[in-house]
Parts: C-alpha cells; sequence; structure tokens
C-alpha cells in the first residue's frame, strides 16, 4: 500500500548515511547500531504494521549521556530523529522515516528504585508497563494503568502515548499516575520535570509532555505512583436485549454514585466471535453483554455488587452472572481479552479504531455505524471501554481483495467523524500518530492547532523529533511566530475608571 | 503599587478576545483576575489595566451521568460546588480555599482560578488536582488568538494536552474562558482515625503504613503540638494529632477503619472521629486553618517527597523559626515563619532532601517583591519555561512578572 504522505527525505542526509553511522558507531560502542538492511528489519514497523519504511539508522544507546550526545549530533546537523520504545503503537507514533535515526530506548531496562515509603517505583523507560507491576506485586502493590500490550510496552512509551487500560475510569490515565520523569531535549539538554513529590513547580511541563508522541522529547527516566492491590475484586457478566438498555444500565450505575474498577461492553458480532473463539460460557441470544468489575474491600464489593445487579434488572438484563472466585471473574474477561485475536479468526484482517464520545451518544453512533457498515459492505465488531466512552470498533476486511484497505480506512475515518460530530474525539487512547494525523482538522481549528505546533516549536523548534506525527502539517516555526496586529479602538464593554 | 487605570470586565469570550487583541496590539500588559481572591499569591503585577472575568460566569453544561459539567471562567466555585452536592457530585480534588489565609472572605474563588492555581486539597494524594481532572478548556493566547483544547471525554489523547499545560500557570500563558471538568460522585460518608502523640518522624511512618495499606485512605495529615489547639475549635489539645481519612459507602467505611484501627494499633491509642466533626477537620486542614491569623506572617506552602517532609523541617527548624503541620501523607507542608522567609535556607534544604519545590503564599508586599515567591528552576528548565511563554504571550502582556521576575 502507499501509506500516508511522509516529509520529503533530506537529500543531503541519505547521502551522508555512512558518515552519520560511522558517527553514531562512537558515540554507542559496541552493539548499539543496527545499520543493515537484515538488523534493521525488525524495526520497519511498528505496530500500525500496515505502514512500513526502514530507517536510516537504528541506534539502542544504554546511557542518558550517549541519548543526550545523539539528539545533540542530529540537532546541529539537522538531522531527523524517531524515538522507539517498544514499538507497539497502533497508530505509527514509531514509524521510522526514510531520513532519520530510529532512536530504540530498549536497552533502558532497569528497576532503578523501588521506594515504598513514598509509594514511588523509579524505572528506565523501556521497563516494560507489567513490568513495573511485577516488581512489587511481591509486597501487594501494583501500578495501575493496564493498556492491553501491557506485557510488552515500555513506560516511556505510555508516557509518550499517555497510555489508559481498561481501569482508568476509577484509577486515571498515564499522566495521573506518573510523578516525574527526566528528558532530553532535541539539543541535548536534560531536564527533570517532578519527582517523588506532587505537583511540578512552574508550568505544567508533565502535563505537555504525557501524550506528546515523540514530538517534544526522549524520555530517559520515569517515575511511577504504585498502588495497593484492592483486596478483591469480583465481576457481573449481564446480557441485554439492546445495546441501547445496556447503555442506560451503564448510565445508571454511574448516576448511583458506583464508579466500577472496570465496565466493558461488547456487541453482537463480537460476542459471538469471542465465544466462537474461547468459549467462555457468554450468552448468544443478547444484543449487548456487560462487564462490570468492582473492587475494593470484601464489604464494599459485595455491597455495590447488589446495587449493580439491581440497576441492570431495572434495565431489562435478560442474563446475569456473578463471579464467586477469581477463576470465574477471569473467565468472564477472558472472552472480552481475546475479542480482538477472536475477531482475526473471521476474517483475514481487521482495522481496530479508537474514537471517545459522551456516552449518552452510543445509540446514536452504533446505529450510524451500522449504516456506515452497509454502505462500505464491510463488517464490524465493537468492544467499548463502556464506562469513559472510548469505543474500539474492529472493521473486518481482506487485505488481499484489491481496494478493500482504502474501503476499510475510509469506514474508520467515518466513524471517527461521527464520534467528533456528537461530542467525542478522534482517539481515547492509541494516539494520532501518522494514522490519525490528517483527521485532525475534524477536530480542531487552524488556531487550535498552530498553537499546538507553538508548543512543539518551545521544545524543537526545527521540528526534527519525530516529524510527520501528530500534524498534518508542520508550520515553520518563524512563520508561527509571527504576530498579526489587529489594530483598533481600545474594547471598553466595561470602562470603569478608578 | 499603583492602581489600574482601566477594568475590562467581559461578558463573553469575544469581549475577552477584543480585550486581548487590543492590549497585544498595544502591547499594554494586563492583570487577570477572576474574584481576586488569590491576588496576594506571587509576584506583584503591576498593570495599567486589569482584565476582571468574574462578569464572564455561568454553567453552560452538567450531566451528571456523563460525569461532566462545563462552566465559564468566572463561575464562582462556590456556586459550581453547591450544584454538584445537590446531585452527591464533587470535584474530587477537593480545592483549596485561599480566602481565610489571605485575610479575605472564605467561599470566594472562581473555575478559571482554580485551574490558574491548579487547586487541590487533602485528597490529593489519591485523587489528583486540578490539572487531573480538568478536560477541556476554551482559551485566548497573548497573542490575540482563540483556541481550545481536549473536550468533554475523560479519554482524549488527541493532540497536545494544552489544558494541562496551563495548570497552574497563574494567568500568564493564556486566559481561559471556558472549561470542561471530570466530575465524580462525592462519597456517601466519612470517618477519621486519630492518632495522638506521635512526632513528627513517627506519623511520617504512621501514614506512610496507612497509605500502603488497602484501607484505601482519602487523607492523611499530622498536626503538631504547636497548631493543635487551632483546629475544631480548640476541641483537640495537648499532644500532636496524626489523622487519616477514611471515605466511601457506609459498610466500606466501618470495615476499613476497623482495618486501620488494628494496623495502628503499634502507634499508640487511636480514636474514630465521625462524618460531622471529620468534615469539618479535613476542610480546616485543607485550607490552613492554624495559620489563617489575619497576620501578614510569611506562609511556605513546600510540595517534597512524603518521607523527607519531617526530616526537611527539622534541618530548617534549626536555621530558622517556623511553625508547621502536614496533609499528604507528609509531602505537603505548611510552614509559618516568625520573621523572615529564610527563602535559600529553605529551598537548599529541599534540594538536600531529594528535591520538590516550594511556594511563598503569603508575606508582605515588600517582602513578595525581594523573594521569588515561586521555586526557582534550573537554568535549562527555565529557559524551557521562557520559550513556552514566548510561543503563548510573546509581548508577555498577561500577568507580567507573575510567576518569575523577567
Amino acid at each position: 500500500m502507499s501509506g500516508p504522505l511522509m516529509p520529503k527525505a533530506d537529500q543531503a542526509t541519505l547521502k551522508r548515511r555512512e558518515e552519520i553511522v560511522a558517527d553514531m558507531r562512537i558515540i554507542v560502542p559496541g552493539e548499539g547500531v543496527a545499520a543493515s538492511e537484515n538488523e534493521m528489519r525488525a524495526f520497519e514497523s511498528d505496530g500500525l504494521t500496515a505502514y512500513r519504511q526502514m530507517p536510516l539508522v537504528v541506534v539502542l544507546p544504554e546511557t542518558v549521556a550517549q541519548v543526550s550526545r545523539i539528539l545533540k549530533y542530529c540537532h546541529e546537523r539537522k538531522i531527523r530523529v524517531v524515538p522507539r520504545g517498544s514499538g507497539t503503537s497502533l497508530s505509527g507514533g514509531a514509524m521510522p522515516l526514510q531520513d532519520a535515526v530510529l532512536l530504540v530506548m530498549s536497552r533502558f531496562n532497569r528497576i532503578l528504585e523501588i521506594d515504598y515509603g513514598n509509594r514511588a517505583v523509579v524505572a528506565q523507560p523501556g521497563v516494560t508497563n507489567l513490568g513495573i507491576t511485577h516488581a512489587v506485586e511481591h509486597e501487594g502493590f501494583y501500578y495501575a494503568p493496564d493498556p492491553s500490550s501491557q506485557i510488552a510496552c515500555s513506560i516511556g512509551g505510555n508516557v509518550a502515548e499517555n497510555s489508559g487500560g481498561v481501569h482508568c475510569l476509577k484509577y486515571g490515565l498515564t499522566a495521573n499516575n506518573i510523578l516525574g520523569i527526566e528528558m532530553v531535549l532535541m539539543d541535548g539538554e536534560v531536564v527533570r520535570l517532578g519527582g517523588k513529590h506532587l505537583d511540578a513547580e512552574g508550568y505544567d511541563l508533565l502535563g505537555l509532555m504525557t501524550g506528546s508522541e515523540g514530538l517534544l522529547g526522549v524520555v530517559t527516566e520515569v517515575t511511577v505512583r504504585i498502588l495497593k492491590k484492592p483486596e478483591t475484586a469480583r465481576a457481573l457478566l449481564i446480557g441485554f436485549p439492546s445495546s441501547e438498555a445496556a447503555g442506560r444500565c451503564v448510565a445508571d450505575i454511574i448516576g448511583a454514585g458506583i464508579i466500577p474498577g472496570g465496565m466493558e461492553m461488547m456487541d453482537r458480532p463480537a460476542i459471538h466471535a469471542a465465544e466462537d473463539f474461547v468459549q467462555a460460557g457468554y450468552p448468544l441470544d443478547v444484543e449487548a453483554l456487560l462487564i462490570v468489575e468492582l473492587d475494593g474491600p470484601a464489604a464494599e464489593v459485595d455491597h455495590l455488587i447488589a446495587r449493580v445487579e439491581t440497576i441492570a434488572d431495572a434495565n431489562g438484563a435478560t442474563s446475569s452472572r456473578i463471579s464467586n472466585s477469581d477463576e470465574e471473574r477471569m473467565s468472564f474477561w477472558a472472552g472480552r481479552k481475546a475479542a480482538f485475536p477472536a475477531v482475526g479468526r473471521i476474517s483475514p484482517d481487521y482495522y481496530c479504531m479508537d474514537g471517545t464520545i459522551p456516552r449518552k451518544e452510543l445509540p446514536r453512533v452504533l446505529s450510524g455505524m451500522r449504516d456506515l457498515s452497509e454502505k462500505y459492505g464491510l463488517r464490524c465488531a465493537n468492544v467499548f471501554h463502556a464506562g469513559d466512552g472510548n469505543l474500539h470498533p474492529l472493521i473486518l476486511y481482506d487485505a488481499n481483495k484489491p481496494g478493500e484497505l482504502e474501503k476499510a480506512e475510509a469506514f474508520g475515518a467515518d466513524i471517527l467523524r461521527l464520534c467528533v460530530e456528537v461530542g467525542g474525539v478522534l482517539t481515547g487512547e492509541h494516539g494520532v500518530g501518522v494514522e490519525k494525523r490528517d483527521l485532525m482538522p475534524e477536530m480542531f481549528n487552524e488556531e487550535d492547532l498552530n498553537q499546538q505546533i507553538r508548543v512543539k516549536c518551545a521544545f524543537d523548534p526545527n521540528h526534527l523529533l519525530n516529524p510527520g506525527k501528530m500534524f498534518p502539517q508542520l508550520h515553520r516555526c518563524a512563520e508561527l511566530g509571527r504576530m498579526h496586529i489587529h489594530r483598533g479602538q481600545m474594547p471598553f464593554p466595561e470602562l470603569e475608571r478608578f | 503599587m499603583t492602581l489600574p487605570l482601566t477594568a475590562f470586565t467581559p461578558r463573553s469570550s469575544d469581549e475577552v478576545l477584543d480585550v486581548i487583541r487590543w492590549a497585544a496590539a498595544e502591547e499594554a500588559p494586563l492583570e487577570v483576575v477572576g474574584h481576586g481572591s488569590k491576588q496576594g499569591i506571587g509576584r506583584p503585577v503591576q498593570t495599567e489595566h486589569l482584565l476582571n472575568l468574574s462578569s464572564l460566569s455561568g454553567v453552560t453544561l452538567y450531566e451528571p451521568e456523563e460525569l461532566v459539567l462545563s462552566a465559564k471562567a468566572g463561575t464562582p466555585l462556590a456556586e459550581i460546588e453547591k450544584l454538584l452536592a445537590e446531585h452527591h457530585q464533587q470535584l474530587a480534588f477537593e480545592p483549596m480555599d485561599y480566602g481565610p489565609l489571605l485575610a479575605g472572605e472564605s467561599g470566594q474563588g472562581t473555575i478559571g482560578g482554580t485551574l490558574a492555581a491548579n487547586l487541590s486539597g487533602p485528597r490529593r494524594l489519591k485523587a489528583g488536582a486540578a490539572r487531573d481532572h480538568i478536560l477541556g478548556i476554551h482559551a485566548v493566547s497573548g497573542r490575540g488568538e482563540a483556541f481550545k483544547s481536549g473536550g468533554r471525554v475523560v479519554k482524549n489523547v488527541t493532540g497536545y494536552d494544552l489544558s494541562k499545560g496551563l495548570a497552574g500557570s497563574w494567568g500568564t500563558l493564556a486566559v481561559v474562558t471556558d472549561l470542561t471538568f471530570k466530575v465524580l460522585p462525592a462519597a456517601e460518608t466519612e470517618k477519621t482515625l486519630v492518632i495522638a502523640g506521635l512526632d513528627d518522624g513517627e506519623a511520617a511512618a504512621a501514614m506512610s503504613e496507612a497509605m500502603g495499606s488497602s484501607s484505601e485512605v482519602s487523607g492523611a495529615a499530622h498536626l503538631p503540638e504547636g497548631v493543635i489547639g487551632r483546629f475544631l475549635d480548640g476541641a483537640l489539645t495537648g499532644t500532636a494529632r496524626t489523622v487519616l481519612r477514611i471515605e466511601g459507602v457506609g459498610p466500606s467505611v466501618d470495615y476499613r477503619i476497623d482495618l486501620l484501627v488494628r494496623l495502628m494499633k503499634p502507634y499508640g491509642t487511636a480514636e474514630v472521629i465521625d462524618e460531622t466533626a471529620s468534615r469539618a477537620l479535613w476542610e480546616e486542614i485543607r485550607d490552613c486553618k492554624p495559620f489563617a491569623d489575619g497576620t501578614p506572617a510569611p506562609i511556605w506552602r513546600v510540595s517534597i517527597a512524603p518521607m523527607q517532609g519531617h526530616r526537611m523541617v527539622d534541618a530548617f527548624r534549626r536555621a530558622a523559626g517556623a511553625n508547621a503541620y502536614y496533609d499528604w501523607q507528609g509531602g505537603l507542608v505548611w510552614l509559618r515563619m516568625e520573621a523572615y522567609p529564610e527563602a535559600e535556607v529553605l529551598r537548599k534544604l529541599i534540594a538536600h532532601f531529594g528535591g520538590g519545590h516550594a511556594t511563598l503564599v503569603r508575606a508582605p508586599l515588600p517582602v513578595r517583591t525581594a523573594t521569588p515567591v515561586f521555586q526557582p528552576q534550573p537554568e535549562a528548565l527555565a529557559a524551557l519555561s521562557m520559550r513556552l511563554k514566548e510561543q503563548f504571550d510573546p509581548k508577555k502582556i498577561l500577568n507580567p512578572g507573575r510567576m518569575a521576575a523577567h
């Protein structure tokens, strides 16, 4: 396939490739530079595998000083850099560029400090999300954000993407669970934001960095907050005759003041695909299935389970099971967790979308998706983080049929437009990357985007870090810096003289 | 200090845009205020023109089942909290009220100021600050350009999070005109466990153990002997008290209080105070009641790693006379100075004990002019902050000098 239009490769850089590779070998001696086609093959795409591109060179530094020297070197020579963690991005955030150094942070894989007194873990950015939990679980602690790729995705990548997971309605996203970072700016400067204390001094640069998709700086250390594992967790598996009824049940649960640890919805095609795949014991005669998980002290969980059951009954639930053991609870989740591969079994390819909508708009969006499904002649299965309105429509297609990928992409773009139209957003947790870059104007006007790019200008004025991602057009900073002066009379809606 | 000559009180975001465009063209600096309830914090801003947002008021959207509320920037925080309470909801970050501490009225302040100062309260250690609950904004930059960021949904990673970027910026980057916050159910009830007689170090250990348990403590404070008499109208006297708050549904609160009583047994005798007294106590802890004494004596608000708070205070006291109490498991230290702020000594010690920051939230005007009110940053970070400021407000017309002297 053709793929998205990326910034034009800089010919001068391409010509100097050998010299750049040699210089990289000086900065990162030993095994830290991959330059042959064979070695670089593993890095030519991330989790968005439809797009592939060989990088200029792959560099795997081991120390902050090396990262700083690499960036300073590239900054001085105007060489582009694409940072990469574990490469699990679903939006092409770590897709290489032909003329860019691919800066891979996977060798930063050590946990530097575990501090139970301050409930903090200091980790290098290449440590996996689950690796943090593994390091502290023997003491009963865990790290709350749990993206589905948590076994592989890196904590540095989590910062770049502000990763979520099924538990974020109650426990927050990455942004709410990190205390500080160390990062290297494009010019090689090393700065620290936050620490083990709460709130940064000055501007909330940590807030800006989280979810900045590798365009502002390269994270070299992360301090996260860890939490004590809830005493217990129980789940309900509830079937409904319609998505509308399931949606009302979700609203009523929250309206009753209950914030479940997790609340997931699946539609009929997703239920059937999952049940066929893992035999989770899901009811097949329902239109929508809800998994509601309550966690906390046993007294609280038992109390709330009963309340949720009453609410479900009042909304016309046709089937309802309550887990009585961790084993049973995990079986409720088995189908949901296998939903993506399950859909992968019934279709040669699928395309996963990631819009978020106000929950009350669910019926309208589901019916809109049914219409689009007919229009494009492609099937669509839905899994949905029901608590926070994050939709994951899976569009089924066959890449071997000419034109079908393009059709799936157009279908996906229409779904996201619909999400924005009802007050939602393009991406809830997968990021903009290259995938949704060109849809940004659906949500933001030029002034909105320009102010975002100006933030980029404060960090990386030459647009060398991860260009071609997030913004459809990266205006030059000098151009954006010009002021448009609207000279006029002093506006005096209410003039008061002292 | 000269008073502003002109006050603009726009009634719509379009009028805000008009004022800022004019000010940008004329390079006429503006002091930006809501109710002015936190005007005494920061370096004094001396401008000829005042931008008063208090007429830009009103809740524009509230959908309890969607856990979302939008309001214009000048909407009184009190009005929003009252509306939420009617629906058994709240701003979970428990924004503090600076009024009493700054010798102003209580119950003042706007939702715009809440974000601009990144307010929070005792629940900060569990639920976050304003920055953690803001979902989206509309704002006008110092360039005189209107922009929006974020949206009205919780899960959103579309573009840079400029809403968070404006949290704690004290009106120096852009003027926010509309805000959307995540709101959450209010706890049905609460109780507080009170342990008597711990010194600061023992209290830090006790609070750390409580926070590391599964009892889900939502407030952990230590009130030393020097301040204890000022809480609850003198109902707590004598020795220091270490207080731990549990919130939630009734059966859960009882269960977790029992759990905590057992866990805290080694630290001495404990008593449990009920909902009414508990609410009153945590409000006083939040609003810095012991130091709301009507004087301008310097007050520091220090954020530091929880286990280091008492060590830093102990070292600081060898150099200067200060009264102190601790919130956030020991990580938020309120310090009342007997005389001078001793900024350099304090900040050196904070750095020595692992880092953090100190804000001089109250001091006489000449002291605030001469002392860096906000924590000075290392060179590279300060330069980055300046570049960010230039990108939002190149003519330096928004609250010039409020956060830093340049």
